[in-house]
């Protein structure tokens, strides 16, 4: 009985403070090798269809990623200017904005956790310099964010986990709300607007960056449906990630550039501004060459 | 007491420990029987004075870390079953196949029942039906669990 009674004082402590956090990454640091032991056998596949795949195959596959390639470094140079341009206008509006996250690239690793809660495991941990609340997203968008890191990989809750709610913003009028997470892999739902608010089915949401745990500006998911009973105060709104949640194999990790729990000092804010200044010159050199 | 039975014991719960993780394909993933109580259920009847409520408490725990549930809430609910088994190993030992099978659906169904009353304190969004047919799967695989393990056991001359 001392086994049950150890066990209800862990779950409770567990549940409300985050002093096992340690503990709990210490054990994982024990399991380990079983992770790795269940995720060899789709990795060895991966391998092996890497290693046996025909020259011709590889020359469509690089020609493919060649045409991808000219195609993104095309977007990116029109991205650039605007990027500049969004720089140089905030810098009118003394609003403090940095442009650019890290990233780091990540691998999920084919191992089933607790099927009643959404979250995934990838291959980079504390060795990496991952830590916990980090924001991870797939080529396409938000995926979720990270809750617990041991050396070598590290747990991510996915925003479709009905724990997990991200703050988000639509993107055509503005207008930010919560969405929370639903339990099924393709759902997310938006409880907080009112039955007056402005959102359309096909918005999309992105990243309102409030909160501090999520980059600004990433898209996270479109509204599917909008339901507006006119006896309930709040619509009933659902929208689906527009993350592959259950898809993707490739993730990142994301380092947000600004530190936004804490308030800006003047040394912090300098160095950007420098920056700033000078590419908006070379904007505008660029400008003046064209002309 | 040997040395080289420890290891047998040890293998065993890693490799069921590796079966509640291995990737299944999504529409096997809420069929996934309890391997590590039916694992844990065996040793328990089998060798009551070496496998119990503690084995039961410490799988329960990296059942938790591995899976990413609560702290203790595999550990509840697999020493209770540990402490269940050792209290009732010798009735069920002498059961024929199909009874014993009856037993283990109980035990299971108890651990599964406070699995459901953790993730309803907690507030999490209860499983439908179809969480009660893990411990249906978990009895109707139960015979050959038995004899996998007594092979093993015998094998390996574990006692």
């Amino acid at each position: 009985m001392l086994a049950v009674a150890l066990s209800l004082v862990l779950m409770v402590l567990d549940h409300r403070f985050a002093h096992l956090q340690q503990l709990r990454s210490a054990l994982a640091f024990v399991t380990y090798p079983l992770q790795v032991l269940a995720d060899l056998p789709v990795t060895a596949s991966l391998w092996l269809q890497e290693v046996t795949s025909s020259r011709s195959e590889l020359l469509t596959q690089n020609e493919e990623l060649r045409a991808q390639n000219l195609k993104l470094s095309a977007e990116l140079q029109k991205f650039e200017s605007l990027q500049a341009e969004n720089i140089r206008l905030r810098n009118l509006l003394d609003a403090s904005y940095k442009v650019g996250d890290r990233v780091l690239i990540a691998e999920l690793s084919a191992v089933d956790l607790d099927p009643y809660k959404q979250q995934v495991v990838i291959n980079k941990g504390a060795a990496s310099g991952v830590y916990e609340g980090q924001a991870v997203l797939d080529a396409d968008a938000v995926m979720g964010q990270i809750i617990q890191v041991t050396p070598f990989s590290s747990t991510v809750l996915l925003i479709t986990d009905p724990s997990h709610s991200i703050p988000v913003q639509v993107l055509r009028s503005g207008l930010r709300t919560i969405a929370v997470g639903s339990g099924r892999v393709n759902a997310l739902d938006l409880p907080y607007l009112p039955t007056n608010s402005d959102i359309r089915e096909g918005d999309l949401l992105v990243t309102s960056g409030l909160g501090g745990k999520f980059p600004s500006g990433y898209p996270v998911a479109r509204v599917t449906r909008v339901d507006r009973a006119p006896d309930n105060a709040f619509a009933l709104i659902s929208a689906e990630p527009a993350a592959h949640l259950d898809r993707s194999r490739e993730v990142l990790v994301v380092w947000s550039v600004t530190p936004p729990s804490k308030p800006l000092d003047e040394s912090d804010n300098e160095a950007p501004a420098a920056g700033q200044t000078s590419e908006a010159e070379a904007t505008q050199d660029n400008t003046e060459d064209t002309q | 007491m040997n040395a080289r039975g420890w290891w047998m014991i040890a293998l065993t719960f890693l490799v069921a420990l590796l079966m509640m993780i291995l990737p299944l394909p999504e529409w096997a993933r809420p069929f996934r029987p309890q391997w590590v109580t039916l694992t844990l259920i065996y040793w328990c009847i089998a060798l009551p004075h070496r496998v119990g409520v503690g084995t039961g408490f410490f799988l329960g725990i990296l059942l938790d870390v591995l899976t990413g549930t609560l702290l203790g809430q595999h550990a509840l609910g697999l020493s209770l079953v540990a402490f269940l088994a050792v209290q009732l190993h010798a009735r069920i030992r002498v059961f024929p196949f199909w009874q014993q099978s009856l037993a283990i659906l109980v035990l299971l169904i108890i651990e599964h029942l406070f699995a459901l009353w953790v993730m309803g304190a907690i507030e999490r969004r209860p499983p439908g039906l179809i969480y009660w047919v893990i411990p249906v799967i978990g009895a109707l695989l139960w015979p050959w669990v038995f004899v996998t393990l007594r092979d093993v056991r015998r094998r390996f001359k574990v006692s």
